[in-house]
């Protein structure tokens, strides 16, 4: 599924790099501890947290993570966005709970097979 | 004998991926005589490599310079460990590197390096310093207490890696000191997140550049600049105590 479908879908707010939204999503996951989202995190998938340091980004750089999506309406930091910005992280934001991001995630995934 | 001590004991050098190069011993030790410090301590993640050319750089210029580690628990709490003796701060290190996995990648976390006295870079530490020791948060208090050293709660007012924003709450443990970053006081810290709580509650400035040493310190009155004294101080022991946070 294009990461633009998951985006609209979602109703995600998209902050930065909107423009990879041809790229292939292949899964989720969904984590606040980054060590935990290092160690399992799969590439091409949405990360889903609450998260909103700095750091997240380059755990997203390092996993090759398709986008970031901050939950329950968090908002970055100013240095989370710049940093997005210039390591080409997309990222987005979600009023919803990170369980029904999660799940509704995992249902239009499972749907496409 | 007894007299006051301006503490900055949460500083970083250019070992921690997060902190600028510029943080070399001597630039770190002529800043802090700079903002009037008496006494500093090193503390980087995960890894104690840079401390003791701090502590070299400081005798030169007469500043006392405690050896410390911050390490992140499995929770990714940090927590400060002070250490007095180098033998103590390096078996803690030893045992925070067994539980401690990955390889760092400099160009998405940032380089690591150890640098001697002179800051010219020996070699770069290859771990994921960035990363969390799998060890729960009483284990490390408790290899901190072990091996004699003074364990503090890391800005515990900050909702990334702080006590509170980990946990929601302060747990019953042997905490030495709960830290507060400079963008809260002592006071306000109290109020919000320690109401009834019985530890000491510091201000360090967590120093990643150099700018930002000595934004926040804690004054003690002890007898010498060394760890021993700081704890004695923070329980109100033996007449040490704190003056000023």
């Amino acid at each position: 599924m294009k990461l633009n479908e998951v985006i609209e879908r979602l109703g995600l707010a998209v902050r930065t790099h909107a423009e990879q939204g041809e790229s292939e999503v292949t899964g989720g996951y969904v984590g606040d501890l980054l060590s935990d989202v290092i160690a399992n995190s799969q590439a091409g998938s949405v990360w889903v947290t609450i998260q909103v340091h700095p750091n997240i980004v380059a755990v997203a750089v390092l996993k090759d993570l398709a986008a970031i999506v901050l939950a329950n309406g968090r908002q970055p930091q100013d240095e989370t966005m710049k940093k997005a910005e210039e390591e080409g992280v997309t990222l987005a934001t979600s009023s919803l709970p990170g369980f029904e991001v999660a799940g509704r995630l995992y249902g239009m995934l499972k749907a496409e097979g | 004998m007894l007299r006051l001590w301006r503490a900055d004991l949460h500083i970083h050098t250019c070992l921690s991926p997060c902190a600028e190069d510029e943080m070399t011993p001597r630039a770190i030790v002529e800043q802090a005589r700079k903002k009037g410090l008496d006494l500093i301590a090193i503390c980087d993640h995960n890894a104690t490599e840079n401390a003791e050319a701090v502590a070299a750089a400081g005798r030169r210029v007469g500043l006392a310079v405690s050896l410390g580690i911050e390490i992140t628990t499995r929770e990714e709490v940090h927590i400060l460990g002070l250490f007095d003796r180098p033998a103590d701060l390096e078996n803690v290190q030893e045992h925070v590197y067994a539980y401690l996995k990955g390889e760092n990648r400099p160009d998405v976390f940032g380089r690591q390096v150890v640098v001697n006295e002179e800051g010219k870079t020996l070699h770069e530490n290859e771990r994921l310093l960035i990363g969390a020791c799998d060890l729960a948060l009483d284990e490390v208090v408790g290899l901190i207490g072990s091996h004699g050293g003074c364990a503090i709660a890391s800005h515990i007012d900050r909702e990334a890696f702080g006590l509170i924003g980990q946990l929601g709450f302060v747990p019953e443990m042997d905490l030495d000191g709960l830290e507060v970053s400079p963008r809260m006081t002592v006071q306000e810290a109290r109020e919000k997140f320690a109401r009834g709580i019985e530890i000491p509650v510091i201000r360090f400035s967590d120093a990643h550049r150099l700018n930002e040493i000595g934004q926040a310190t804690t004054v003690f009155e002890i007898a010498a600049g060394n760890v021993t004294e700081v704890r004695l101080a923070l329980r109100g022991a033996q007449g040490r105590r704190i003056v000023e946070a």
